[in-house]
């Protein structure tokens, strides 16, 4: 037994796969790593997701255009992160309690909507999906080949777009506001950099790339929605996020990790070897608590993280 | 830096005046206006939508509102489905009036509901009281455990409590499945134990509607909480640290002891809500049996304002929207889903008072704190 | 030519009237002091003409032109900077990111960092302010981090400078460093407007000067025409009351007793092995700036604060841990910061009466309350001491600051206590407040108690004390009686001991 268990910890169709779960996770996880460096707690990630995926499978379905459907999810889940925001930012409503709002509105909304559109609770009929697509040289290459030469558009978008992440983060000057904001936003403030502006814009981009994350979900993958489909994913990204220490690589990286885990576990539950799954399942929340408990490395949030910031003294 | 726990930060539900009086009234009547405002404008809100989507607003509202109220089978309906987010919704406002956020509450439920069931698969032959109590005291204890453990790694590191929290709650569903698939499984495809001993089942009180003793429970447990807040030391400490806990230390009061009871006690609810829906509904546990009751129990917390008896008629409400749903389902073909649009509606509103505020035009003249030096 | 004029600037808070209808010239290139007491109206009208507080009504002109400043933004683009008292600074970026943000050098959109730090090298060498670039803030002294928030307003061109009480963190080395920086700044044809409540600063550095009290301008003079009585005359509206009267009292037996204590702070030592003893009858002051390890003294004193090495002991029996064992052999503690420590401003005057006393009886009896008790209590106390509040039940953030300070020092010394710690008893509230509280204290003393004041107004600490200890450092410099003279103290808290003797 423990021969096929190496067998499938130390096997490239297991990386194919990790890096193919890991792409709504990290998507999450930078979506977080923008909304809390900008100094906004965001747990509504799970509900971002969920709406990207339903988003994009009712896009795709109208429209028979799975490129139509991830458009529609992406601006579904900047329209979330809209109202997310603008309730945290401008009516100073409480992070936590306004994300947990979002959760349960999202999932309301879905499931609601979804038995509106295609009168069933559970799973959608098959949409147009994204396919697959083969990298001809790279596909080739050996092991390389094999781990992405095979794989969605969106995991090569995902990657693209965490790299872009960075750059925006940390080398420019968009991203030195937003850090600044996240810091210390009356600091912020007084070099005149608009902090509401900041703020609306990190969430609001955050939760573009939960709503992409999303539409992978349901279109990018098996071509439906099924009711709650985010499963908790945008909770993983959340995790992701702060083992990433609020950097998109860093989180890509984290997603990867606990991909990698529980692509272990499906396979080995697939060769009906009787590990308990459970217990492999929680791994990535595990080490989360380790690392927030500065077990391995010293975790440091956004110094102004939840806090709220209004300029001037109102009149 | 340290963080800043300044009023903005705390849950709009902490922030009722600590003791009574008619200031005091005064000021929790206010929140409660805005309460009703918030649900008033997810109603509003959630009518539009239907308005848009082509059904009849009238019909689902008048069939909702008369599956929840109209009969008492509808009302005994409402008053079990709100006796689990009775205790949630106390599980979460217990820690925010000690400045914390009980997101975990799920997770302790779970642990509690498993807790409860193993306890009252063997309280075969006891007397009833007995054999009811024991399994809620398993519950209560497996939940203060579970609930103290984010306590514990904010008062040792400094951990947020909210994600520790999160991480928490999905340890709890995946490691309670798999010790009942694993240890308890009863023969079957469904992971869940054996069905309780029947001394063990919660006593019906309207017989034949299935409404337990458990909403009994509840109204004395927010008598308790009530008086917990108002008269006792213990109290004061929690709302001190809530409040300042600077000016606690100063007062003699340790906070971090503070941060773990205050998680503990909120698990503790939570934990007995987990053990009321095995005793009065499952009969059994079931692994992932829960809809979300500790999440919909942040709703009622600040929908509840933190007040007590604010808890209960919030945990009445969401009792009230969740039997009524069916009941618009089943009349106005409206597929009763539409009710959780409405709490979340309600949470994202009731989280900005701001915002309702400034609908209502309640201003009033607000000294802002301000440095003037 | 005038820099900055104000015209009629009123600004309210709800019912507070921060500023009435002020008028202020400041005249292109001087250095201009705005004077006036904690709580007149100074930085609420400096924050008025940075864009970060709109006024109420009023107008206001830079440079001869009507200027409309909604923003900072709109204040730095009309070449004003400020400094702010609390540092505007992110610790965890560095010197250079904290300075550039919102102005950042760019090349293709992307930052460029060398360019940045080359730039901002050179700005710091021409008006001489060290300071790393590429360090992280949190790394440097506060003196440095002063001159990182001077650098960043002159890297937005600032030709107007705002200093918020500059030298309230400073140690004297540093002020007068940074009084050589504004003398460049002024030269240079920079004009700089100075907050500060202290009369020295004023006349060492201004040209001209305006004086502030209760919101609205009393008066603005040329420096070198005026006298330090002059202004204090003008700042508290009647001849300065310090003067209170101490009548002789009998010392007796030593009560509280501090032996060889010393405190660790993160970057070192905060106390370092002080002694001393407060005896019966007596106010023992200890003066010194702010900063030096007064408040970790205050902290291990009153239990809040671990000590690394040394005793303390009240009527020679040694001090348990924490605040409780304290209040138990009869300890009261005026904390150093009010709202911080002192209040719960959310709770009822009546809960924060028995702050420190809730688990006591007889406001409660095995944890469980006697309402009756705790409003028996809370009527008594606040007709003995005159706390203005609406009723018992009122929250405390609703009282002003100095019947909030009242209320602490009510509470306080409602123990009944043997031995009281005072810290900064009189920061922050009104003149009337602190004739009060002084007689408090004097009061206490008169009843044979032994009282440890940490002061950092030397007028305070003279009046008062019956002996006076300079703490420099975290150490103890010297001790004096009440008669030494202020320029000797003031030489002392600067660290020169040899010249003072």
């Amino acid at each position: 037994m423990w021969l096929e268990i190496l067998a499938v910890i130390f096997n490239l169709r297991t990386l194919n796969a990790a890096i193919r779960m890991s792409t709504p996770i990290a998507l999450a996880a930078m979506g977080g790593a923008f909304s809390e460096r900008a100094g906004v707690i965001n747990i509504g990630l799970e509900g971002m997701l969920l709406v990207g995926a339903f988003a994009g499978a009712v896009g795709s379905y109208a429209t028979g255009s799975a490129l139509l459907g991830t458009l529609l999810g992406v601006a579904a889940g900047a329209a979330t992160a809209a109202v997310f925001s603008i309730f945290t930012v401008e009516f100073r409503a409480n992070h936590v309690v306004a994300g947990v709002g979002i959760n349960i509105l999202a999932l309301g909304l879905t499931t609601w909507l979804m038995q509106v559109v295609w009168r069933t609770r559970g799973i959608s009929p098959a949409v147009a999906r994204v396919q697959s697509i083969r990298i001809p040289l790279i596909s080739d290459i050996p092991v390389i080949g094999q781990v992405i030469g095979v794989q969605s558009p969106f995991v090569f978008v995902m990657i693209a777009l965490i790299v872009g992440g960075w750059v925006l983060l940390f080398r420019t000057p968009l991203g030195l506001r937003i850090r600044m904001t996240g810091e210390h936003p009356e600091a912020a403030d007084t070099l005149g950099i608009n902090v509401r502006f900041i703020k609306h814009f990190s969430v609001i981009l955050g939760g573009a790339l939960c709503g992409f994350g999303g539409a992978y979900l349901s279109i990018g993958n098996i071509g439906r929605f099924s009711m709650g489909m985010s499963a908790g994913r945008g909770f993983m990204g959340l995790a992701a996020n702060i083992f990433g220490q609020w950097n998109p690589i860093g989180g890509l990286g984290a997603s990867m990790l606990f991909s990698y885990a529980d692509a272990v576990q499906i396979r080995l539950q697939t060769m009906e070897i009787a590990l308990p799954h459970q217990i492999i399942q929680m791994i990535p929340y595990l080490l989360t608590i380790v690392i927030l408990a500065g077990g391995v490395v010293k975790s440091r949030p956004p110094a102004a993280l939840g806090n709220h910031y209004r300029s001037g003294g109102g009149t | 830096m340290t963080r800043k726990t300044d009023e903005t930060t705390l849950p709009a539900g902490a922030r009722s005046r600590p003791s009574s009086s008619s200031e005091a009234v005064r000021s929790a009547l206010t929140e409660l206006g805005l309460s009703a405002f918030a649900i008033v404008l997810a109603l509003v809100i959630s009518a539009l939508l239907m308005v848009t989507l082509g059904y009849n607003v009238a019909l689902a509202y008048q069939s909702m509102f008369r599956g929840a109220f109209g009969s008492l089978h509808g009302i005994s309906q409402t008053l079990l489905r709100a006796t689990p987010l009775l205790f949630t919704g106390f599980a979460v406002a217990i820690a925010f009036r000690a400045g914390l956020f009980n997101i975990g509450a799920e997770g302790q439920l779970y642990w509690g509901a498993l807790a409860c069931a193993l306890v009252a698969l063997t309280v075969e032959g006891l007397p009833q009281p007995i054999a009811v109590g024991l399994p809620l005291l398993a519950a209560g204890i497996a939940g203060f455990l579970w609930g103290a453990v984010p306590g514990i790694l904010k008062a040792k590191t400094g951990a947020h409590e909210v994600i520790t929290s999160i991480m928490l709650n999905s340890i709890a569903i995946f490691a309670t499945t798999h010790i009942t698939s694993r240890y308890f499984k009863a023969p079957g495809a469904v992971d869940q134990t054996e069905r309780i001993v029947a001394a063990a089942v919660m006593p019906q009180i309207i017989p034949g509607t299935g409404l337990t003793a458990g909403i009994l429970l509840g109204v004395a447990i927010a008598a308790l909480v009530a008086w917990f807040f108002g008269h006792t030391a213990l109290g004061y400490d929690f709302q001190a640290v809530g409040r300042n806990a600077d000016a606690a230390e100063y007062g003699g009061v340790s906070s971090k002891r503070i941060q773990v009871l205050a998680m503990g006690f909120g698990g503790i609810m939570a934990g007995v809500a987990g053990g009321i829906v095995v005793l009065s509904l499952l009969n059994r546990f079931v692994a992932n049996f829960s809809p979300g009751y500790g999440f919909t129990g942040i709703a009622v917390a600040v929908l509840g304002r933190g007040n007590p008896w604010g808890v209960v008629l919030a945990a009445l409400l969401f009792g009230a929207l969740d039997s009524g749903g069916m009941s618009m389902q089943l009349f106005a073909r409206i597929p009763s889903d539409l009710t959780i649009v409405v709490q979340g509606l309600v949470i994202i509103l009731v989280a900005a008072p701001a915002a309702l505020r400034a609908m209502v035009r309640w201003r009033k003249p607000k000294v802002e704190p301000v440095d003037v030096a | 030519m005038h820099a900055v004029e104000l015209h009629d600037i009123t600004k309210r808070f709800g019912t507070l009237v921060a500023n009435k209808a002020v008028h202020l010239t400041v005249t292109r290139g001087e250095v201009h002091c705005l004077l006036g007491e904690n709580g007149a109206g100074k930085t609420t009208l400096m924050k008025i003409l940075f864009g970060l507080y709109q006024a109420d009504s009023g107008s206001i002109r830079v440079n001869e032109k009507p200027a409309l400043i909604r923003r900072p933004d709109d204040a730095i683009s009309l070449g004003i900077g400020m400094v702010h008292q609390h540092f505007m600074l992110v610790p965890r970026l560095t010197v250079t990111e904290n300075v550039i943000a919102g102005s950042e050098v760019s090349r293709n959109g992307f930052l460029d960092m060398n360019a940045a730090v080359e730039d901002i090298t050179k700005l710091a060498e021409r008006y001489r302010l060290r300071v790393a670039a590429r360090a992280r803030v949190e790394n440097i002294s506060v003196g440095q981090q002063q001159r990182v928030e001077i650098l960043k307003a002159l890297y937005r061109k600032a030709d107007i400078l705002i200093l918020d009480e500059p030298t309230a963190v400073l140690t004297p080395q540093e002020t007068d460093d940074l009084f050589e920086i504004i003398r460049r700044l002024k030269s240079d044809g920079k004009t700089v407007i100075f907050i500060t409540h202290k009369l020295r600063e004023t006349m060492a550095i201004s040209d001209r000067v305006t004086v502030l009290r209760d919101g609205a301008v009393v008066d603005t003079l040329n420096t070198a025409e005026t006298t330090p009585a002059e202004l204090a005359r003008r700042m508290v509206g009647r001849d300065v009351l310090l003067r209170v009267e101490r009548p002789p009292s009998d010392i007796g037996e030593p009560l509280l007793a501090v032996r060889d204590l010393s405190v660790a702070s993160r970057f070192g030592t905060a106390v370092e092995s002080i002694s001393f003893t407060v005896r019966a009858g007596e106010i023992l002051g200890i003066a010194g700036v702010e900063g030096n390890g007064q408040l970790e003294l205050e902290e291990a004193i009153v239990g809040l604060r671990k000590v690394s090495s040394g005793t303390m002991t009240v009527r020679g029996k040694e001090l348990g841990s924490g605040p409780d064992a304290r209040r138990m052999v009869g300890m009261a503690h005026i904390p150093s910061d009010r709202l911080r420590r002192g209040v719960v401003p959310d709770f009822s005057v009546a809960w924060n009466l028995i702050l420190g006393s809730q688990w006591r009886s007889p406001f409660s009896r095995n944890g469980a309350f006697s309402r009756k008790q705790i409003n028996e209590h809370a009527e008594r106390v606040v007709a003995q001491y005159g706390v203005r509040c609406g009723s018992i039940e009122a929250p405390v953030r609703s009282l002003s600051g100095g019947n909030q300070q009242k209320l602490v020092v009510a509470r306080e010394l409602s123990r009944k206590p043997e031995v009281v710690i005072a810290c900064q008893p009189t920061r922050g509230v009104d003149v009337g407040a602190i004739e009060y509280i002084h007689n408090q204290l004097l009061a206490m003393r008169a009843a044979g108690k032994a009282i440890l004041l940490i002061s950092a107004e030397l007028d305070e600490v003279r009046a008062l004390s019956d002996r006076i200890l300079v703490m420099y450092e975290g150490r103890i410099v010297a001790e004096r009686s009440s008669d030494a003279g202020e320029s000797e103290l003031g030489l002392l808290m600067a660290g020169h001991q040899a010249e003072a003797g």
